[in-house]
């Protein structure tokens, strides 16, 4: 079976997040934020790990990532661990069936109780206030 | 190995447990100036505090967990079968523990003072 | 006085009447005979009412019979014509061309199924998953084995509410089309299965919970769905798969 036959949308589907909604989307920045992270902390543990060779070769890496980019890079982890820890406390609840509505008979247009506005501002918070940190984040890294 | 159920209330556990610490973690940097909380000294300080080296030695552990256990989810769902799917598990497994081993040095060698 | 309008008045009209035209550009592949699928053009008139499956069947009648496509009942019932329709699934019989508001539509085969031919597609997977999770009521006694003996299993309407919802579902596949799991994890059970075991777990005539459970507490059973919720939003019946989901898991996670 080639892949025309098999039909699969892919990774594309994973990536292209538009059309079905802020969830869909909530999905792909998720997937995103998470990997940068699990990126970042390797980095991190790696950069801290300088401490054991001395003065000297914290320094030099504070003087590597203590610069504008360095500083620009800790905006987006700011930005994404915001994000990455509100949606998910909002996912791990509708893991549990907490926020996703109660069943009952549908009416045209069907409008699916599981996409309701709690979980719809849920997202828009999680983005917001992820902004708000990065903002925060710079504010108190730039003004130094 | 584990049931996923298991495997899933470790990961939503890690979670949990990961933002409240790096919370704490986070509000240590900005006990003083950001650029004086990141020097040499200070940091040596923090490390010498038994608590705040527990605290960081619970981070490295909780977010290892999570992080790549979400990592193994993401592979097995880009890809299946039985051989692909014992590499990602054992590899994620392995990568997590080198992880640790590699952080937890760090910690405490830092900590005992052994710099 | 206004005139009444003859019958042959009427007619009259309704032939000189210019209808506006819509273009087709429908997905061809044949496993046996192609190695790559493409797109063929084709122009119809339509009416106000024309959904995309008259025009598909138009296509097939009146301009090229080979085009293979499901199609059944025509309202929304069967669960037969699942396509892509401009890039999103929906059922043919259920999208009125003037829905789409495009002057060019592309009809697609659904995605995450094999195709057979053209729009046509293999939905065996779908059928095998959902009925590996079991959808029917297990109990130990019967209603019917000895009818001296035997009573009806009594179910009163709030009980029925639990479900109802998602016993609305056609077996349309549209909801494991859109899943952006299905679209890479080839052994993930998919949110049809996954709705259905809720809809017997919910019954409250069914003694089958421990079993389903067992059956989807799996590396790729419902771990795997992320709640991202496009199947509720594509959803032609109104099921809502993904509260379904959500609900079916928090058995799992201890929550009810």
């Amino acid at each position: 079976m080639n892949k025309f036959q098999k039909n699969r949308s892919g990774i594309k589907s994973w990536l292209n997040p538009w059309g079905y909604g802020i969830e869909r989307i909530a999905y792909w920045l998720m997937r995103i934020t998470g990997i940068g992270l699990l990126i970042y902390f390797i980095i991190h543990i790696y950069e801290t790990s300088s401490i054991l060779d001395g003065k000297a070769a914290w320094n030099k890496m504070l003087e590597l990532t203590q610069t504008t980019e360095g500083h620009i890079i800790l905006m987006i982890v700011i930005g994404m661990s915001t994000f990455h820890a509100i949606n998910g406390i909002r996912i791990m609840l509708g893991h549990g069936g907490i926020g996703v509505g109660k069943p009952g008979r549908p009416d045209y247009p069907y409008l699916p109780k599981s996409q309701n506005m709690k979980n719809k501002l849920c997202i828009y918070a999680a983005i917001g206030l992820a902004a708000l940190a990065m903002l925060y984040g710079a504010e108190i890294m730039f003004s130094e | 190995m584990f049931k996923e159920s298991v495997v899933m209330k470790i990961h939503y556990s890690t979670a949990l447990g990961s933002v409240a610490l790096v919370a704490i973690h986070i509000m240590f940097r900005l006990t003083q100036n950001f650029h004086d909380s990141l020097q040499f000294d200070n940091v040596l300080i923090n490390y010498s505090i038994l608590s705040y080296s527990i605290l960081l030695e619970s981070i490295l552990i909780l977010i290892s967990i999570h992080g790549f256990n979400g990592l193994r989810i993401i592979l097995l769902e880009l890809n299946q079968g039985k051989i692909y799917e014992n590499i990602v598990t054992y590899g994620c497994l392995a990568s997590m523990i080198v992880l640790i081993t590699y952080g937890s040095r760090t910690i405490l060698m830092t900590s005992m003072g052994m710099i | 006085m206004a005139a009444v309008k003859s019958n042959e008045d009427n007619k009259s009209n309704f032939r000189n009447k210019t209808l506006p035209t819509v273009l087709f550009k429908i997905a061809r592949f044949n496993p046996v005979t192609d190695l790559r699928m493409k797109f063929i053009d084709y122009k119809v008139e339509y009416e106000n009412w024309s959904t995309v499956l008259d025009a598909l069947l138009m296509i097939k009648h009146k301009i090229d019979p080979s085009l293979a496509l499901r199609y059944s009942c025509r309202q929304a019932s069967c669960g037969s014509c699942g396509m892509m329709i401009n890039g999103k699934p929906r059922l043919a019989c259920f999208t009125k061309i003037n829905e789409v508001k495009s002057d060019v539509i592309r009809i697609e085969p659904m995605n995450n199924f094999p195709i057979i031919r053209d729009l046509a597609v293999d939905l065996t997977k779908m059928f095998r998953n959902h009925k590996k999770l079991k959808p029917y009521i297990i109990r130990s006694d019967s209603e019917i084995p000895d009818f001296s003996t035997s009573k009806e299993f009594l179910q009163d309407p709030d009980s029925i509410e639990q479900y109802i919802q998602f016993a609305n579902c056609i077996k349309c596949g549209l909801c494991n089309s859109v899943c952006p799991t299905m679209a890479t994890d080839s052994s993930f059970i998919g949110p049809q299965a996954l709705t259905q075991a809720y809809r017997y777990v919910s019954d409250n005539r069914d003694k089958g919970k421990k079993t389903r459970l067992k059956i989807i507490d799996d590396k790729h059973g419902i771990w795997r769905c992320h709640f991202a919720g496009s199947c509720s939003k594509v959803c032609p019946k109104g099921v809502d798969p993904a509260m379904a989901i959500q609900f079916l898991r928090g058995y799992l996670l201890g929550f009810r």
